[in-house]
């Protein structure tokens, strides 16, 4: 039987009416997130990945955006919400944490009174209990010496130790979905393998689900349960990790594949330089008719130029957006 | 945080050594002759020539310039050429005139320039914003003078409410400070609103946010905290530009403060005085600036921890 | 890709032209621009044309006229000697609009080499500079002004060269700050690999990139320019009488206060519309070029 869904969205549209016309960041997609899974989100730059985080929790300024569609959480919609109704959610039933942690601390407040912000609001505690519950935090995610650490700044912290404190001020109030926008891509490899690890621990203890977005397709593979392959607004494929890996079926996803450089490359297929998607994405103020990946695509088809290809699945939770299996 | 003050400290002395070399240079270039001016017409040449000598002027210009610094470090600035007074008692007995003003003004401009620029900031390009936007740029845009007289027009010629000139009262104190006021709060209003507009557009906005604060809690703990690094800065450089403003204003109002001191020394060619007084205004405005430069170490703490 | 074969310099030329047309279509869409520039239009219309929109000599005095309100005959008064403010006032537009220019040519031509020469090679030269600078600017930008007028003395001349070198200070460290961002560039660091030499570099590519700033603050200064020469004039120290300066009306006018204010009145509104012009153009230009300041 079907799980119920934690997060269900549905036709979420999102539209930034600018001077130079319209743009469409996230054009009418659709999925759920199911409890304590991990849902990958891959996708170039400018693809709508981190506009569809942002969407969820409303973190847009409202005008020049515009929001459409249906976002269930808990039984409610969270688009529908006043935003003193949503601003109860932010930060306790669902977290999220961006990439740059030198940026997205601030730099004058210390790291625990950032940490302890939330537990105060949200948990209604005093001063001293929160702050000894972000000290608590600050341990969990593996930080030496959290009681003198919360007493210091950002800039005092290297890269690999805001993020932790990123992470233990979005975990701080046990949210059910933590919203993860390229968590490692600011960081070192060694680092990242780390954060990595921290996540999945974390995920685990708190019984957290996490959308992960990213463009690096490692990360989706180590961390992820199924994914969900973004390309100018649209979902064009949904899949589990491994079928995707195994068995791409979009062109585009294909193509993000084949370009990921593997040793033996050489040897195996005779080919020397790296596969790449031909063209750049385009803006999106001029989108392509029809298939909206046409012009890069090594199969297109005359339907593909006209026609704007319908979403197909198969029985096992997999999604096409593709003329070449409609 | 006691190495950047000391640092901040021993970099104000060359400065201060740049100040006096500049004007006891600039002041040696001026035309005419100081002896003479201070004997007056009916001197003859042999007073002259002795008060040359207790001037110190027929020696060579290094040596000038050696009694001159040996004479600053006993705070001897000379005597005034039109009323024979040590420069630096004209000096002090005007110089609180000009600082009450400059305080008076500056508390005004930060009281309604401040949250005028967090309002013009927080809801951009609305009436709010607008209205504040202009005000400041018209306040700019103003020459100082020009609104002093106004002001004058309108409360002393038109409506005989308050005095046009002088001191005495709590009255008097009013029109110049508002005049002086006029244009910092225009500055600060700009320079907040600019600096509030950069804080809001900052990640760490939306990560607090993101955390389900209240927007009035971003705004005033996020932002505005932030914000205020640069705004600080900006009301301490008014600080010390209102001390030089006074010129303008004190004129109009006959304000006896160091800025008419100043400007009547020019016309009347009374060197010791102009030297003195502007070198006092300098110290004043480093020292400002020096006193700017902790407040900010205090509030920032990328600079106090590194 | 073909791009990447084509010339370096060739490709750097388009791309500027696109940049030029686009930055001029954003300036004239942004409101503030627009209505400083008209401002300023009209300001230099009144200046060129000032001999056409008034033929007789506003510095004749007439004394049988004298401090006359506004009327048919002279829409804007009479001053003490008789003469028509209006007049006065167009004829003035003149005079500050040479200031302007004067105030503002001896800043560039001093400051934006100095600026250069410092930011980009750094070192003792940068240490001397600097210090001067600081020297400088430890006075208020006016007291500066007015310390100079001090030693040279009054008149026209005197107070560009007085106003124009206490804006000295701000164009060589805006000139500096941008120069050593600019310096820091991969492409500078490529440019010196090549073995390009000193001068071209600072000619070709860090000049350019520090046109904005100035341009911005040529703008501003002009405004500052014209109310320092104003304060100047008002105290007496700046353009004598009688060319009809702005500021020097003003402070004639200030001992008729109470029974012929508009002598004093109109000249201010004159230089506050002109100032006003130059701030609009200049925050007009901001909005438009500096894209840290975009919202």
């Amino acid at each position: 039987m079907k799980e119920e869904s934690l997060l269900s969205v549905t036709h979420l549209r999102t539209r930034f009416h600018i001077y130079e016309g319209t743009v469409t960041a996230v054009d009418g997609i659709d999925f759920d997130v199911y409890r304590g899974e991990t849902l990958g989100v891959v996708g170039e730059s400018g693809c709508g990945k981190s506009v569809t985080a942002l969407s969820i929790l409303r973190l847009l300024a409202s005008p020049p955006a515009e929001i459409q569609g249906t976002v269930l959480f808990g039984g409610v919609n969270l688009l529908d919400l006043n935003l003193d109704e949503i601003r109860r959610i932010r930060g306790n039933a669902i977290s999220m944490i961006f990439q740059e942690p030198m940026t997205s601390l601030n730099p004058v407040l210390t790291i625990g009174e950032q940490v302890s912000e939330a537990i105060r609001l949200h948990q209604g505690a005093e001063r001293q209990e929160a702050w000894s519950k972000a000290v608590e935090m600050l341990q969990m995610v593996q930080i030496p010496s959290p009681q003198m650490r919360a007493h210091e700044y950002p800039h005092q912290l290297s890269g690999g130790m805001r993020q932790r404190a990123m992470i233990a001020m979005a975990l701080s109030c046990h949210p059910r979905l933590l919203l993860a926008d390229e968590p490692t891509t600011a960081l070192d490899v060694t680092i990242q393998a780390q954060i990595v690890d921290l996540m999945e621990r974390l995920k685990e203890e708190f019984e957290t689900s996490i959308v992960l977005i990213t463009h690096n397709l490692g990360l989706i593979a180590e961390m992820a349960k199924r994914v969900l392959v973004m390309y100018m607004g649209k979902v064009v494929e949904e899949a589990s990790v491994e079928d995707l890996f195994r068995e791409p079926l979009h062109p585009y996803t294909q193509g993000l594949l084949g370009s990921i450089p593997w040793i033996g490359q050489k040897q195996k297929t005779g080919r020397r330089q790296l596969q790449e998607i031909p063209g750049v994405v385009p803006s999106l103020l001029e989108m392509p008719d029809g298939c909206r990946f046409h012009p890069r695509c090594s199969r297109v088809r005359d339907i593909c130029v006209k026609e704007g290809p319908p979403l197909v699945r198969s029985g096992d939770g997999r999604r096409v957006l593709c003329w070449l299996w409609a | 945080m006691l190495q950047y003050v000391v640092k901040r400290l021993l970099s104000t002395i060359p400065v201060l050594f740049g100040i006096s070399l500049l004007l006891f240079f600039m002041l040696r270039m001026l035309p005419g002759d100081p002896a003479q001016v201070l004997a007056g017409q009916m001197a003859s040449q042999e007073d002259i020539k002795l008060i040359r000598h207790q001037l110190g002027l027929d020696r060579p210009i290094i040596v000038q310039y050696g009694l001159f610094l040996s004479r600053l470090t006993r705070f001897d600035l000379g005597r005034s050429a039109r009323t024979q007074n040590p420069v630096i008692r004209e000096v002090w007995a005007r110089l609180p005139n000009t600082v009450l003003l400059a305080v008076v003004a500056i508390t005004l401009a930060c009281v309604f320039g401040i949250p005028a620029g967090i309002f013009a900031a927080v809801r951009p390009y609305t009436w709010i914003d607008y209205l504040f936007t202009s005000m400041a740029l018209f306040g700019i845009s103003m020459p100082v003078f020009w609104l002093g007289l106004m002001l004058v027009v309108i409360f002393s010629v038109v409506l005989h409410w308050l005095p046009a000139g002088g001191t005495g009262s709590w009255k008097h104190v009013v029109l110049p400070s508002f005049t002086l006021a006029a244009f910092v709060v225009a500055f600060i209003t700009r320079m907040t609103r600019a600096s509030m507009i950069e804080a809001l557009s900052q990640d760490y906005t939306t990560t607090a946010r993101s955390k389900g604060l209240k927007e009035q809690v971003v705004i005033v703990k996020h932002a505005l905290k932030n914000a205020l690094i640069p705004i600080i800065t900006v009301v301490g450089l008014q600080f010390g530009l209102l001390l030089g403003g006074a010129v303008l204003t004190e004129t109009v109002f006959a304000w006896p403060g160091i800025g008419r001191l100043i400007v009547d020394s020019i016309l009347a060619r009374d060197y010791p005085v102009i030297q003195g007084a502007i070198l006092i205004f300098g110290l004043l405005y480093i020292l400002v600036n020096l006193f700017v430069d902790m407040i900010y170490a205090l509030i920032d703490p990328r600079i106090r921890y590194d | 890709m073909t791009e990447t074969t084509q010339p370096q310099s060739r490709r750097i030329q388009r791309s500027a032209d696109s940049q030029l047309r686009r930055n001029w279509a954003k300036l004239r869409r942004n409101k503030t621009a627009l209505v400083g520039g008209i401002l300023i239009l009209i300001y230099l219309i009144t200046a060129l044309l000032a001999p056409v929109l008034f033929p007789s000599n506003p510095s004749a005095p007439n004394l049988s006229r004298s401090l006359e309100r506004p009327s048919i005959a002279d829409p804007l008064g009479t001053d003490e000697l008789g003469r028509s403010i209006l007049g006065r006032v167009i004829y003035g537009s003149r005079v500050s609009l040479l200031i302007a220019i004067g105030v503002v040519f001896v800043g560039l031509l001093v400051g934006v080499p100095l600026g250069l020469v410092s930011g980009y090679y750094g070192g003792k030269v940068d240490f001397g500079i600097q210090r001067v600078t600081d020297t400088l600017l430890a006075f208020p930008g006016f007291l500066l002004a007015l310390a100079l007028v001090a030693v040279l003395g009054v008149g026209l001349k005197n107070t560009i060269i007085s106003v124009g070198i206490s804006m000295v200070p701000i164009y060589i460290r805006l000139v500096r700050g941008c120069a050593l961002s600019v310096r820091e560039q991969t492409y500078v660091e490529a440019a010196k690999a090549v073995g390009t030499r000193d001068r071209i570099i600072l000619l070709r590519h860090i000049l350019p990139n520090v046109m904005i700033p100035i341009t911005i603050q040529t703008s501003l200064g002009m405004g500052t320019g014209i109310l320092s020469a104003a304060a100047l004039g008002f105290l007496g120290l700046g353009v004598q009488p009688p060319t009809p300066e702005w500021g020097a009306m003003l402070g004639s006018g200030r001992a008729y206060l109470f029974h012929a204010p508009h002598v004093a009145t109109f000249p201010g509104i004159a230089i506050f519309l002109a100032v006003l012009g130059f701030n609009l153009a200049g925050d007009g230009l901001r909005d438009v070029l500096d894209p840290r300041f975009r919202l």
